[in-house]
C-alpha cells in the first residue's frame, strides 16, 4: 500500500489513482501501484489532489487499521476452540480453567487418545470414514462427469428437463427424504451396517453436476468438434480429452464433496447399529452420549477423539484451499 | 441451445429424423441416463414414498411379514399438528431462525467486506473463518460441551454471572446456545459466498461513492449492501433450510432435546417418532411439512429480496 502514499505530482486529470487505491483485494494481497493519467494538468490542481489524496490514504489507513482489528478478534473467536480441544486432548485430566487454555508442558500426555482408542478402534472407524467418504466422491465423481459432460456439451431433447431435474434435487431439503430413505435402504433392501448404504443417498449430487456442467460450458465447443471430426466416439472425447482439462475442477468438486460425508452425523448415525461399521464421527457420539454425566471428567478421550476425527478435514482442506475457494462452491449445499 | 453447431450443415444432407427426434446426440441420454437413474431411486421415488407414507398408518414391521397398514388419510397431520412436542420443536426452530439468520447475515457480510480489503495476513484470516464449516459438527460439539459444562472456561470467566442451571441445561438457554453455535459453524461458507458476491461489484461504484466523499461505512451500506442482494437471498435461504435441518447440535449438545423439550427440533422429533418409535407414517408427514414450510419461506423470500432489485 506504501506506494500509493505519495501524491501524484504529475497532475492527474482523471480519479485514476483512486481506482486502484481502495479495491485491491480481488486476487492477491499485492497492491498494484496506481495508474497515473498522462500529464495533463497544472501544477495547483496537482497540489488540491495531493492533499486530497492523503486525507483519503489516512481515513483509509484508519479504516484498513478497523478491519484489521475486526478480523483478528474474529479470528482468535474462530480458531479458540481448535487450539482448546487440541491443548485439552493433551491434558492428563483436561482442565476447565483459564489457565487450562495454555498448555503446560509438565502436563502434556497422549494418553487420551490411547483411551479413546481402546474405546472406538479409531483406525476401524476412520477407516469407515474414510470407505464412506470416497464412495460418495467416486459416484459423485463418475455420474457428475457423465451428466456435466452430457449437459454441457452434447444436444439432445429433452436436456432442458435433465437440467430441471438436476435443480430440483437442490431445493428439495433432506428431512422430506429422511425417512423413506431410511424405510426403503434399512427396511426393504437390508442395507443397514453396509458401506453401500451410508453412501447411496449422496451419490445424487446436483452441486458436482452444477461445477461440472459449468467447467465444460467454459471449454471452446472447437475442440470437442476437433475430436469428433477425428472419428473420436463422445465417451473416448469425455476420457481423453474433456477429463484431462477438466482437473481443477475434479478437484474443486473433490473438496465440496469430501466435507459432506466426512463431516455427516445424521445418515450414518441412522443406518449403523454396529460400531464396527460406524465412521468416526458417529462412533464418537455415540461416545458422547453413552458416558456424558457418568465420568468425572471424560473430556479428555471425547476431545482427543475430536482431535482426530477434525484434523484431516482441516488438513486436506488448507491444502487444497485454492480450489475449495473457487466461486462455483455456491451451490454446495445439499438441504 | 448450441444445436446449431452441428446441425445447420449436416442436415442440409442427411435425412434429420432422428436428429429432430432425440436431437443431434442421442447418446446425451446414454450419459445423462445414469444420474437420472439414480435421481429417480434416491430422490423423486422417496419423495413419492413420503407422501404416500403419510397418509397411511404405517409403521415398521417384520421384513416379510405381513401387517395392515390402513389409509388414514390426513390423520397424521392432524395429529403432528396437535402435538405439543412439535409445537415445542417449532418453537425452538423460529427461535434459531430469529437469533441465526440475522447475525449470520450481518456478521458474515462484514467480515467479507474486511476480508475483501488488502490486509497483511489476508489469507490465514480467510483461512481461520472456513475452518469450523469443514471441520466435523461432532468434533466441534465435543469442544462446545467442554467449553459449556458446568465447570467449563465460559462459567469460570463469568463467574458469579453464569447462568443457573448451567448453560445447556438451561431450559432458556439451550436453543440460544444451539444457534450460536449453528451460526460460529456456518459462517465461514457464508463469508465465503458474499465474498465471491463482492467479487462481482463493480469497481466503479466504488469510486463514484469515493468521489461524492463517502467514508468506508457509508460506501458500505451504499454500494456492498445493495451489490450483494442476490446473495443474501441465498445466504437467508441456506440459513433457513439448516434452521429447519438441525438435528445433531440438540441431539448432542444438549442431549437428545435439552430439559423438557426446550432445545427439540423438528428433525430430531421425526427422529424419535418415525425411527426410534417406528411410526414411519407420522415422521413422515413431519417431513412433508417441514420441507412444504421450508421451500415455501424460500420462496417468499426469492421473492421479496429479488422483487426490489
Amino acid at each position: 500500500m506504501a506506494t500509493n502514499t505519495d501524491p501524484p505530482t504529475d497532475g492527474p486529470t482523471t480519479t485514476d489513482h483512486r481506482t486502484t487505491t481502495d479495491r485491491t483485494g480481488r486476487g492477491d494481497d499485492v497492491d498494484a501501484p496506481a495508474v497515473r493519467a498522462p500529464d495533463q494538468g497544472t501544477a495547483r490542481e496537482a497540489a488540491a489532489e495531493g492533499r486530497e489524496v492523503q486525507t483519503l490514504v489516512r481515513r483509509r489507513t484508519r479504516a484498513r487499521m478497523a478491519g484489521f482489528v475486526l478480523l483478528s478478534l474474529g479470528a482468535i473467536l474462530f480458531l479458540f476452540p481448535f487450539w482448546y480441544m487440541v491443548v485439552g486432548s493433551l491434558q492428563t485430566e483436561p482442565d476447565p480453567t483459564v489457565g487450562g487454555a495454555f498448555p503446560d508442558p509438565a502436563n502434556i500426555t497422549l494418553a487420551n487418545y490411547a483411551d479413546i482408542n481402546s474405546r472406538l478402534d479409531l483406525l476401524r472407524t476412520l477407516f469407515n470414514s474414510g470407505v464412506f467418504t470416497g464412495g460418495v466422491i467416486v459416484f459423485t465423481l463418475v455420474l457428475g462427469l457423465l451428466a456435466g459432460y452430457a449437459l454441457a456439451v452434447l444436444d439432445f431433447r429433452g436436456k432442458g428437463l435433465v437440467f430441471s431435474v438436476v435443480l430440483l434435487s437442490l431445493i428439495v431439503p433432506f428431512q422430506l427424504l429422511m425417512i423413506p430413505l431410511y424405510v426403503m435402504i434399512v427396511r426393504t433392501y437390508g442395507l443397514a451396517d453396509s458401506y453401500l448404504g451410508m453412501i447411496l443417498p449422496f451419490a445424487v449430487n446436483a452441486t458436482a453436476v452444477f461445477i461440472f456442467r459449468q467447467f465444460f460450458r467454459s471449454i471452446p465447443r472447437d475442440l470437442f468438434d476437433a475430436a469428433r471430426i477425428d472419428g473420436a466416439s463422445e465417451l473416448q472425447i469425455l476420457l481423453r480429452l474433456a477429463i484431462p482439462i477438466a482437473r481443477p475442477a475434479i478437484l474443486t468438486a473433490i473438496i465440496v464433496t469430501f466435507i459432506g460425508p466426512w463431516n455427516e452425523f445424521l445418515w450414518p448415525f441412522l443406518i449403523t447399529k454396529q460400531q464396527t461399521m460406524q465412521p468416526l464421527a458417529v462412533a464418537l457420539a455415540n461416545y458422547i452420549t453413552t458416558i456424558a454425566g457418568r465420568a468425572a471428567n471424560p473430556f479428555g478421550a471425547i476431545l482427543a477423539g475430536a482431535t482426530v476425527l477434525a484434523i484431516p478435514a482441516v488438513v486436506l482442506f488448507l491444502a487444497f484451499q485454492r480450489y475449495f475457494l473457487q466461486s462455483d462452491i455456491g451451490a454446495g449445499i445439499k438441504g | 441451445m448450441a444445436a446449431a453447431t452441428d446441425a445447420g450443415p449436416e442436415g442440409q444432407y442427411r435425412t434429420p429424423l432422428r436428429q429432430r427426434l432425440f436431437g443431434v446426440h442421442p447418446i446425451g441420454y446414454a450419459f445423462a441416463g445414469p444420474y437420472l437413474i439414480f435421481w429417480l431411486a434416491l430422490f423423486a421415488f422417496p419423495i413419492g414414498f413420503a407422501v404416500y407414507m403419510s397418509f397411511f398408518d404405517w409403521f415398521f414391521a417384520a421384513p416379510g411379514a405381513e401387517v395392515d397398514r390402513p389409509f388414514v388419510g390426513l390423520d397424521n397431520y392432524t395429529e403432528v399438528l396437535g402435538d405439543p412436542s412439535v409445537r415445542r420443536a417449532a418453537l425452538n426452530a423460529l427461535i434459531f431462525i430469529v437469533i441465526n439468520v440475522p447475525l449470520t447475515v450481518v456478521l458474515a457480510m462484514v467480515l467479507a467486506y474486511a476480508l475483501n480489503q488488502a490486509l497483511p495476513l489476508r489469507t490465514f484470516f480467510r483461512a481461520s473463518y472456513y475452518v469450523p464449516y469443514v471441520t466435523a459438527s461432532v468434533a466441534m460439539i465435543a469442544v462446545w460441551l467442554w467449553l459449556f459444562s458446568g465447570g467449563g472456561l465460559i462459567n469460570q470467566l463469568l463467574g458469579p454471572l453464569s447462568p443457573d442451571p448451567s448453560w445447556l441445561v438451561n431450559s432458556f438457554w439451550a436453543m440460544p446456545v444451539i444457534a450460536l453455535f449453528a451460526t460460529w459453524k456456518q459462517l465461514g461458507f457464508y463469508v465465503l459466498l458474499y465474498l465471491a458476491a463482492m467479487q462481482n461489484v463493480s469497481d466503479e461504484l466504488y469510486d463514484a461513492a469515493k468521489v461524492d466523499g463517502a467514508g468506508v461505512v457509508r460506501r458500505f451500506w451504499t454500494v456492498t449492501v445493495p451489490g450483494v442482494r442476490s446473495a443474501t437471498t441465498l445466504v437467508v435461504v441456506l440459513a433457513i433450510i439448516i434452521g429447519a435441518n438441525f438435528f445433531t447440535e440438540p441431539y448432542l449438545l444438549t442431549g437428545g432435546g435439552g430439559p423438557n423439550g426446550a432445545s427439540v427440533s423438528p428433525v430430531l422429533i421425526m427422529y424419535q417418532e418415525g425411527i426410534e418409535q417406528g411410526n414411519a407414517g407420522y415422521g413422515a408427514a413431519i417431513g412433508v411439512l417441514l420441507a412444504a414450510v421450508v421451500m415455501i419461506i424460500s420462496a417468499i423470500n426469492q421473492f421479496v429480496l429479488e422483487e426490489r432489485e
